[in-house]
């Protein structure tokens, strides 16, 4: 091999077609390619196992810690004698839409506490509702007129509508309001939004006009002197949930809850879920370092250890009862059908 | 004046058989019939009658595309690939509404993979087309009027044009010669572009134009030639040339074909009369095909399978859509109000929900397309360049003495490598290096010689004997003549004089001298004689004589001129034979003789010629040696030498003179059995011979031959030999490189029978043909039944097959029979076949037994068998390069496809395969995830990634990966490769078959 070599590199002088030696062109690079004996498999599964349960264990403590308070109200905040036709209460505007709900707090949960409200059934992510909003116009003003895609809630009255689309039309306008102990609480709604949605999406400028005057009302009403980036409750409900059950962020209470501490939400109920049969629900949470309450990552790492260690063991004992040596070529599928080949 | 007569006397003379008037018979009649329709103005075209007739001109193109239909064509090219017209489908709709994505980034990813697809054909196909600017622009002297000559560029050339060729040129196009710088007109050429053959071939023009030798005869001249129309038969011709209202027929004598080489004559004249593609050597070429590989049809059905799922998912997708839709407004009442299912358009309208189901069923068919893979074809098409690149780099494949590495010049085929199954091969200068060696001989019984041959080394490795490394040791320091590969101190250096049997031994080497058809050239410089003889045997026999001390050095009309050495004075002297008769070597005759008279004035008959002749015809006193010489003669067959026997014979004056008598006059008859007439004459008087001993020679192959086809074999590919040799010199060659054994069964399918050969005498040709076929048809039938019958302890098999029964047996109601016992023996030799044959072979091979077929092969006969074949490789030899050009790969030595096939082939098949099934895998789990997220948008077709993503997802993101598995992937290094070949034979399994297993 060496020989060759320096032969080769005294001619490539001349101007000859000879390829130039090099490991990369001969293809004679060393590779490393392990080879999956049984220590080296049995080994990755133990380390994959010690690692992944306490893992898994942790993110479920992570998990466990958060206080998470969730209220289905669609159904129960509608007066008995609708209860047989909720569609009739809802789309009637003069009926009482508030109700009121009494929550209790397991446990102490320490500001923030966030709420949410949690819709169910609602294809947020329908494609007719995902292309029907026209971000031109939501960022400039120059731009209000632009309602392509909009359709059919791009104009009114022969007036364009600001914000355009299915999506604003369809705001979300239940409210909450809470109390501890008959006593209000505070509930911010400033800095619910991306902050890049507010920057660079929803423009400064940009004032809602001929907003939900139509024949048809779809959601919640804005107010026109507000500019849309100031907007935030319409910027959160603006960036379309993935799936048909999502939680969107409506405020956040500045102050702790105590444990056993009865929480009252007056709602008012305005918001149509019921002739698609989606319910609504009302959520306050904690959070943690790993988020809101998600056992899921946590039981995924626990099973995938917990899998990998029964792997390891039943590898061992394979071993131990049937070992076989390695390398044998006597398991080569040529050897094992010598009719195969006839040479 | 004395010197031109005297060329005439003596190549007539050697030439006895040979020459002779022509006349209008059989085929003639046929002329301005139909497929006989051609009229050449021979000297004028230009004139009315010419231009009328409109033929081609002689500019070719062996180019896939012209700048006019490279868009169309290449396009057509690219939407061949159903993948690519589903983009495209997908591109046009992708400006509708319909689409799930934006239009540019739904062209894009199209745009960028056809384009860089197209790329690359313009690449390779500016490389063919710089080749065909060079061969157009070749120039060629052409008659210009007033009997003046100027150059032409050879695109120019017009039918009917006089053309003046000189010596060592290639004739520009096919052409009637009408005269040469011999006063006789005949001509020699070279045809090994065509038929591989290296033996120079005698061409003679008529007697009616023979006596133009100067540019001013042409001034006036003029002829019209009326000839059969374009055809590929390179052996058949059939015209007649009208000179002053004169007929006389033409025949494949007079014609020259394009691509063939003037040799030993100084200049030859004449008249064009197929141009470009209308020659034969085009005819016999099909254009270069776009060759694609299985893996690549495989590829395509997995497409197909892909598409089925797509459109399931598509169907699936908007039934629930349909459904979903219809619900969202009953009875005026909006159920998913924020839709507005009241003021909708056609795609989501509840009110006609199956029209938007259809709707959505297209948009859906664009949104699940990530489940093909649109940048996998650009992709392999990529890695196969790269793997390309790294086949052109091995340094293994590289030919030190010719400088000249692998190359791949298509880079489509590099993975059907790793799948060949049958190799056709052609013989000379792809297994033979192309020259014969005198390498041994006996004597008087007593064999000298002490060379090796290449079978013999062969043998010794199997054996594990040590004799390899004494051999290249001493092959080292040895001053190498060509066609002189001979060692042996008794009888070199004049030393053989001390020899037992040195009289004998003195009348061999005279013989060898003397008994043969070369020509002397003896070099002005340094006074070295070479020869130009009509096949490298008879090169070889005069080599060795001259080296051994008998040096040839003069032909004249009546004499051959030797120096002697001689053995009482141990000096060189000068002898003169005078020649007398030459009867001349034909298949059937397998011998050749001459008589001579020495200085002493006695008469001798030299003969030479095959053990199965020659013995018969030994005297009861020339016996003497011949158990011994048989023996040597089996042992050289053994080893794989052409061997031939020598005798000689004193003549009394009496039995000449009536010989010659007859003999002449036999010559001089003008009836159409003058040939056998003079051949039993000649036969009566080549008896009572004196054995002095057997020659043997090799055909030598080229380096390496016999253990690559050991390997091959062991790989489990099979070989078959194609050749246009001899079947005797085949069958030689067949053993030399171990593909033909001892104790192999041979069942030779020939129609030169004694029979066969009857019947083509018989005027009814129609017959003569119908019983040809049924004679090969029942050698057919026999052949398998012996195939049938066998059993393993009588040994494999091997099919000879000779090309006259080769066209019969590949007709359509027989060759299904000839493929199956084809198929069943070890080895297929098939010789003395066509280059159309050689296709035809090669497609029946290929269409019959679905497996991969290479071809090999070096001369421009063997470019329809590469081009068929599904993986052409070329050896780029000293020879020409049509061979090469038409090639897919192009090696320097046989050897080197070891290397290309269980190495590199063995490496890319695997690294596409595995490649491939990594494509398929990222793209399928990719399709899925979108089709998934359809569940939970109730199949609105709301893709779930964003669209840049989506389309740069193919195109970029996850393409290196892909890539550099399918450049660099090796399972087993290249020197396990070579080691264990035969895990090629392991099963079929889908995608990877070979060698994929190795000991852990």
């Amino acid at each position: 091999m060496k020989g060759r070599r320096s032969s080769s590199d005294s001619s490539s002088s001349s101007k000859t077609k000879k390829p130039q030696y090099s490991k990369f062109t001969q293809q004679e690079l060393s590779a490393c390619k392990p080879i999956l004996t049984p220590g080296y498999v049995i080994g990755i599964f133990i380390i994959v196992g010690v690692i992944f349960i306490p893992v898994g264990i942790i993110s479920l403590f992570a998990s466990e810690n958060v206080v998470e308070i969730v209220d289905r109200y669609d159904e129960g905040c509608i007066p008995p004698n609708y209860s047989d036709d909720m569609l009739a209460y809802i789309q009637n505007s003069d009926t009482n839409k508030t109700c009121t709900r009494s929550l209790k707090a397991t446990k102490l949960m320490k500001s923030p506490v966030y709420i949410y409200y949690q819709l169910d059934n609602f294809y947020q992510n329908h494609r007719r509702y995902v292309k029907s909003r026209n971000d031109k116009q939501l960022w400039s003003k120059k731009h209000e007129d632009e309602t392509k895609n909009c359709a059919p809630e791009a104009t009114s009255n022969g007036l364009s509508i600001v914000p355009c689309g299915l999506i604003a039309w369809s705001l979300f306008n239940d409210s909450y309001g809470f109390s501890i102990k008959n006593k209000m609480v505070k509930v911010s709604k400033k800095n619910i939004a991306w902050e890049s949605d507010k920057k660079h999406k929803f423009g400064s400028d940009v004032y809602p006009k001929n907003f939900q005057n139509g024949v048809l009302i779809g959601g919640g009403k804005l107010n026109s002197s507000i500019p849309l980036s100031k907007q935030e409750a319409l910027i959160v409900w603006m960036r379309t949930a993935a799936l048909p059950t999502f939680r969107k962020l409506y405020g956040r209470i500045e102050s702790d809850i105590q444990a056993n501490d009865s929480v009252t939400v007056i709602i008012e109920n305005n918001y149509n879920t019921y002739s698609f049969g989606g319910k609504k629900k009302l959520v306050l949470s904690t959070t943690t370092w790993i988020g809101g309450k998600n056992d899921f990552l946590g039981i995924a790492y626990i099973t995938v250890g917990g899998l990998c260690l029964f792997l390891a063991i039943s590898f061992i004992l394979v071993y131990v009862v049937m070992p076989r040596p390695l390398g044998d070529p006597a398991f080569l599928s040529w050897n094992r059908h010598p009719a195969g080949h006839q040479i | 004046m004395a010197g031109n007569r005297r060329k005439k006397h003596h190549f007539s003379r050697i030439h006895a058989f040979s020459c002779g008037k022509t006349s209008f018979k059989g085929d003639h009649s046929l002329i301005g019939g139909p497929g006989f329709s051609r009229v050449v103005h021979c000297n004028d075209p230009e004139s009315f009658e010419a231009s009328v007739l409109n033929y081609s001109g002689n500019y070719v193109r062996t180019t896939k595309y012209t700048l006019a239909t490279f868009f169309p064509k290449a396009l057509f090219e690219q939407f061949r690939r159903v993948a690519n017209v589903y983009f495209l489908i997908c591109a046009i709709l992708s400006f509708t509404p319909l689409s799930p994505y934006s239009a540019v980034s739904n062209v894009l990813p199209l745009v960028v993979v056809i384009g860089a697809t197209m790329g690359k054909e313009v690449l390779e196909d500016w490389r063919r087309k710089k080749q065909d600017i060079e061969v157009n622009n070749r120039k060629v002297k052409v008659h210009c009027g007033e009997g003046a000559f100027d150059y032409t560029k050879w695109r120019d050339l017009k039918v009917g044009d006089v053309v003046k060729v000189e010596k060592d040129e290639f004739f520009p196009a096919d052409l009637i010669l009408l005269s040469s710088s011999y006063e006789e007109a005949i001509c020699y050429v070279e045809t090994t572009n065509l038929d591989g053959e290296t033996n120079l071939k005698l061409k003679q023009a008529l007697d009616a134009t023979s006596n133009m030798h100067e540019d001013s005869n042409f001034q006036n001249f003029k002829a019209i030639i009326r000839c059969e129309d374009p055809n590929a038969n390179l052996y058949t011709f059939v015209g007649s040339l009208e000179l002053e209202e004169q007929q006389y027929p033409l025949t494949p004598q007079q014609l020259l074909l394009r691509d063939s080489k003037l040799r030993n004559t100084d200049c030859i004249y004449g008249a064009v009369i197929f141009t470009g593609r209308d020659t034969k050597v085009f005819q016999n070429s099909t254009g270069p095909p776009s060759k694609r590989s299985k893996v690549e049809r495989r590829m395509d059905k997995i497409i197909y399978f892909l598409f089925g799922i797509l459109v399931l998912m598509s169907f699936i997708g908007s039934i629930f859509f349909g459904i979903a839709t219809r619900e969202d407004l009953q009875d005026g009442k909006m159920k998913r109000w924020y839709l507005r299912p009241d003021d909708t358009t056609a795609y989501y309208d509840p009110k006609r929900a199956a029209v938007a189901a259809v709707l959505h069923f297209l948009t859906a068919l664009m949104l699940y397309g990530y489940l093909i893979p649109i940048s996998l074809y650009v992709s392999i098409e990529i890695v196969k360049i790269l793997q390309s690149i790294f086949i052109n780099q091995d340094l293994h494949m590289y030919y030190e003495e010719t400088d000249k590495p692998a190359r791949a010049r298509t880079s489509n085929l590099n993975e059907e490598l790793g799948q060949v199954d049958t190799i056709l091969s052609d013989k000379t200068g792809t297994l033979t290096c192309n020259s014969m060696e005198f390498i041994k001989c006996s004597i008087a019984g007593t064999s000298y010689g002490r060379g090796v041959t290449e079978v013999e080394r062969a043998m010794a490795r199997r054996k594990g004997s040590p004799l390899e490394e004494e051999v290249t040791e001493e092959q080292e320091d040895k001053a190498s003549i060509k066609g002189f590969n001979f060692e042996d101190e008794r009888i070199m250096n004049g030393s053989w004089v001390n020899e037992p049997h040195a009289d004998v031994i003195q009348k061999f080497l005279r013989l060898l001298a003397i008994c043969h058809t070369a020509l002397p050239e003896v070099d002005e410089e340094n006074g070295k004689i070479s020869y130009e003889a009509e096949s490298p045997d008879e090169a070889a026999f005069v080599i060795a004589a001259r080296e051994l001390g008998f040096e040839f050095y003069e032909r004249t009309q009546t004499s051959i001129s030797v120096h002697e050495l001689d053995p009482v004075t141990g000096t060189k002297v000068e002898r003169s034979y005078s020649l007398l008769n030459v009867l001349e070597f034909s298949s059937s005759r397998k011998r050749m003789s001459v008589i001579v008279r020495s200085e002493e004035g006695t008469l001798l008959l030299l003969s030479k010629g095959a053990d199965s002749v020659m013995f018969e015809r030994l005297a009861e006193n020339g016996r003497e040696f011949e158990e011994q010489t048989k023996e040597h003669i089996n042992e050289y067959a053994d080893a794989g030498l052409r061997t031939l026997i020598l005798a000689y014979r004193e003549l009394d004056e009496k039995e000449y003179k009536q010989f010659n008598e007859e003999f002449t006059e036999a010559k001089n008859s003008v009836s159409a059995d003058r040939e056998e007439l003079a051949e039993e004459i000649a036969e009566k008087i080549e008896k009572n011979l004196i054995l002095l001993g057997a020659t043997a020679v090799e055909d030598k192959l080229q380096n390496g031959v016999p253990e690559c086809i050991d390997k091959l074999a062991q790989a489990g590919i099979k070989l078959w030999v194609l050749t246009g040799d001899k079947m005797e010199t085949a069958i030689n060659i067949g053993f030399a490189c171990s593909l033909l054994r001892q104790g192999m069964r041979q069942v030779i399918i020939s129609s030169e029978t004694p029979e066969s050969k009857t019947l083509e005498k018989s005027e009814d040709k129609s017959a003569a043909a119908a019983a040809l076929k049924a004679s090969v048809l029942h050698q057919l039938i026999r052949g398998k039944e012996l195939l049938d019958s066998s059993n393993e302890s009588l040994g494999p098999l091997a099919l000879i097959i000779d090309g006259k029964s080769l066209t019969y047996a590949l007709e359509d109601d027989v060759k299904d029979l000839f493929l199956e016992l084809a198929i069943g023996c070890a080895s297929v030799i098939c010789c003395r076949s066509s280059p159309k044959q050689k296709a035809l072979v090669t497609r029946l091979v290929k269409t019959k037994t679905s497996s991969t077929t290479l071809a090999i092969g070096d001369g421009a006969n063997d470019v329809g068998m590469l081009q068929e074949a599904d993986i052409g490789v070329g050896i780029s030899g000293v020879e020409g390069m049509q061979a090469v050009m038409s090639s897919d790969i192009a090696i320097a030595q046989f050897r080197f496809l070891e290397r290309l096939l269980l190495v590199h082939g063995h490496w890319c098949y695997r690294r596409i395969s595995s490649m491939i099934c990594y494509f398929f895998y990222k793209n399928i789990a990719f399709g899925f995830t979108l089709f998934f997220f359809e569940a939970y948008a109730s199949f609105s077709g709301q893709p779930v990634y964003n669209d840049w993503f989506l389309s740069l997802y193919n195109v970029f993101f996850t393409s290196l990966p892909v890539i550099a598995l399918g450049v660099f992937d090796q399972d087993v290094s290249a020197r396990f490769c070579l080691k264990f070949a035969f895990p090629f034979v392991t099963v079929p399994s889908v995608i990877p078959r070979r060698c994929t297993e190795y000991p852990v």
